[in-house]
């Protein structure tokens, strides 16, 4: 145990001799809300791609819980506690709700193949429990009534919810949002900062999100980081570093 | 929200399916009233059904184009018909003979499907293709070139008559049975969420490299088994059956059925083996020559029937649910009439009666009003709160 539930030190990568992030130092308390923010090509979702695994970081590291679990797989750092949701939505669309949320919960139950395919004991307790534990999880995101709809059918606010609700199945100590508010209109972006507060606060959650929307941000992070060109702008808390000149200058120019 | 009265019934569907051509036939079979032409289609169409579902699993769900379904047929039913050659003079029971060559063949058939799968872990779409079809290819003709297995003339095969016709349908049904419960479980759920969006998958900590080859091994174990029943329909077992041809056909039953659904690719099976059967042996003169041709009309009759836009009318009107409808409410009027003595019914609530609502039915008509709280759990909601 750790006082941070993430910790990267140095944390950077290069793709040839493009450096696209370099010297990235995150320290997320747990149980906090945690932003990143920066312009257009700063770097953010490469952060996000390496914290779970996509990339593999070329300089420095970063732990988990006091964990160092750089390098590893996407499956293995799932399975540490790190779990994710996309810019552009990536449910499996052909799935029912539910099955989306089964998925995630997978790596929860200890059946084996061949207990699955000859329904022994196992199978129906499992199965059992992972139906309750996800009808829980859409309740929370107010989905249960949409479970047996096609996941491509749901309007896209909901979508974004599924995604969530998709990687609070797996049980991550850490929650990373990547632009959770995109192409959400003033209301569902509302609701949706209820939700990720409501995430925080009952599940024991510590989420570090990416998010364009200042409104959103303002309202929600405790601390933020501002990425520009791959490097630490400013971090800190929210009013100091959304006050501070260099960001201001980063984000509207001169 | 209402719980689907058609709860059960997607569960046993498929054996329900099987089983309606099986046991007539078979009684049939008993009687003596069918011709043995007859039972040779019938095991056509039997290990037609159990190719079809297996190419289902690596196309339908798991989301890759395989081309090389009729080679690991081609390896089951060389290796499997092999070694019952060689136990027949053994072991005294024709259906031990029988069930451990498809043991034979199916575990063969596997190895190879590990071995395909390997590179499939690092191909996609048309580049896996290519390497299942050359594989398809490559291993019938080496297996032509083996004078063990009797060369280009073929391996010649027992006969097993009605017991094979009943392996066969017993191996539909654990075809079936092991794929619908796969694909039931978090396995299954998983392997589906690969072909949906792997990166996806992989964030949230599905194995894909396992599942993958899972699906390849037994997909290609299910092939095996079905050439070696195919191998003893049809002796000798011939190479150039297993040609590229035969894998698009065994694709185009997947595919018609629909990717992703068993009873699809079980009525689809049975349904393309039967047209193909009869009309290369019911043509004849200059007919004979066309039968090719008819055959990929009729096939893009069919394609076009399930997905012409322009004919979305006349599928409305005609399709088996409307016919079930206009059976049932002729039903359900009886009952109602005779009894109680003239309350028609509205011709709405009909559909709900039906037993037989397919599970979409259900899922387009779910209630998704947001001010309909979930009555029976609410109370739990609370205390979480």
């Amino acid at each position: 145990m750790s006082e941070y539930i993430l910790e990267t030190k140095n944390l950077g990568i290069s793709f040839g001799g493009l450096k696209a992030v370099q010297d990235v130092n995150l320290k997320i308390k747990k149980n906090e809300l945690y932003g990143l923010i920066g312009p257009n090509g700063a770097g953010k979702t490469t952060v996000f791609n390496m914290l779970t695994g996509v990339y593999k970081p070329t300089t420095g590291s970063f732990m988990l819980d006091g964990e160092d679990i750089t390098g590893k797989t996407p499956i293995d750092i799932n399975k540490k506690g790190i779990a994710r949701t996309f810019q552009n939505i990536r449910l499996f669309s052909n799935m029912s709700v539910i099955d989306n949320v089964l998925v995630g919960m997978g790596n929860r139950s200890s059946c084996n193949l061949f207990e699955s395919i000859f329904r022994l004991p196992r199978y129906w307790s499992t199965e059992k429990e992972l139906r309750a534990g996800a009808r829980e999880l859409l309740r929370v995101f107010g989905l249960d009534e949409e479970r047996r709809t096609v996941a491509s059918n749901l309007p896209y606010g909901k979508q974004r919810k599924l995604e969530i609700a998709r990687a609070l199945a797996t049980n991550p100590k850490l929650l990373l949002l990547d632009e959770p508010a995109a192409g959400m209109n003033p209301q569902e972006t509302a609701e949706l900062t209820e939700t990720i507060r409501f995430v925080r606060d009952n599940f024991d959650m510590t989420v570090l999100l990416i998010e364009h929307d200042m409104s959103l941000v303002s309202k929600l992070c405790d601390e933020l980081t501002v990425l520009n060109f791959g490097t630490t702008l400013a971090h800190g808390k929210v009013e100091d570093v959304l006050n501070d000149p260099e960001v201001v200058r980063a984000y509207l120019g001169e | 929200m209402k719980k689907p009265s058609n709860f059960k019934l997607k569960y046993i569907i498929n054996y329900i399916l099987v089983l309606a051509l099986f046991i007539p036939t078979a009684i049939m079979g008993f009687t003596g009233s069918i011709k043995g032409s007859s039972a040779l289609l019938l095991t056509q169409i039997a290990y037609s059904m159990v190719l079809a579902v297996s190419l289902n699993l690596v196309v339908g769900f798991l989301g890759e184009l395989s081309l090389g379904h009729a080679g690991f047929m081609c390896v089951g039913a060389y290796i499997g018909c092999f070694c019952a050659n060689y136990m027949h003079a053994v072991i005294p029971s024709k259906l031990a003979v029988l069930v451990i060559s498809m043991l034979i063949g199916g575990i063969s058939a596997a190895v190879f499907g590990l071995i395909i799968g390997l590179p499939c872990l690092r191909l996609k779409g048309d580049y896996l293709a290519i390497v299942t079809l050359a594989f398809g290819e490559i291993v019938r003709t080496v297996f032509m070139n083996q004078p063990v297995f009797g060369g280009a003339l073929g391996l010649t095969t027992q006969k097993y008559g009605k017991l094979l016709y009943i392996i066969a349908f017993v191996m539909v049904l654990f075809t079936v049975f092991v794929s619908q419960n796969l694909m039931r479980s978090k396995h299954g759920r998983a392997i589906q969420s690969i072909r949906d969006n792997e990166i996806a998958s992989r964030a949230m900590g599905v194995n894909v490299t396992y599942y993958k080859l899972i699906i390849f091994v037994i997909s290609a174990f299910f092939a095996g088994v079905a050439g070696v029943i195919y191998g003893h329909n049809t002796t000798p077992v011939d190479y150039s059956f297993f040609s590229f041809n035969y894998s698009i056909e065994i694709l185009v039953m997947v595919v018609l059925g629909g990717m992703g659904n068993i009873s699809g690719s079980i009525i689809s099976a049975a349904v393309l083996t039967f047209i193909n059967v009869k009309l290369q042996t019911q043509l004849s003169g200059d007919l004979a020559a066309l039968k090719q041709l008819i055959y990929a009309l009729i096939l893009i009759v069919m394609v076009m029937w399930n997905n012409a836009p322009a004919l979305r009318g006349i599928r409305e009107k005609v399709n088996i649910r409307s016919l079930i409808d206009f059976f049932t409410e002729k039903v359900l009027k009886k009952q109602e009439t005779a009894p109680e003595g003239g309350i028609d019914p509205p011709a709405s609530a009909s559909w709900d009666k039906i037993p037989t609502k397919i599970p979409m039915d259900a899922i387009l008509s779910t209630d998704i009003t947001p001010d309909n709280p979930y009555e029976a759990d609410a109370p739990k909601k609370e205390e979480k709160r």
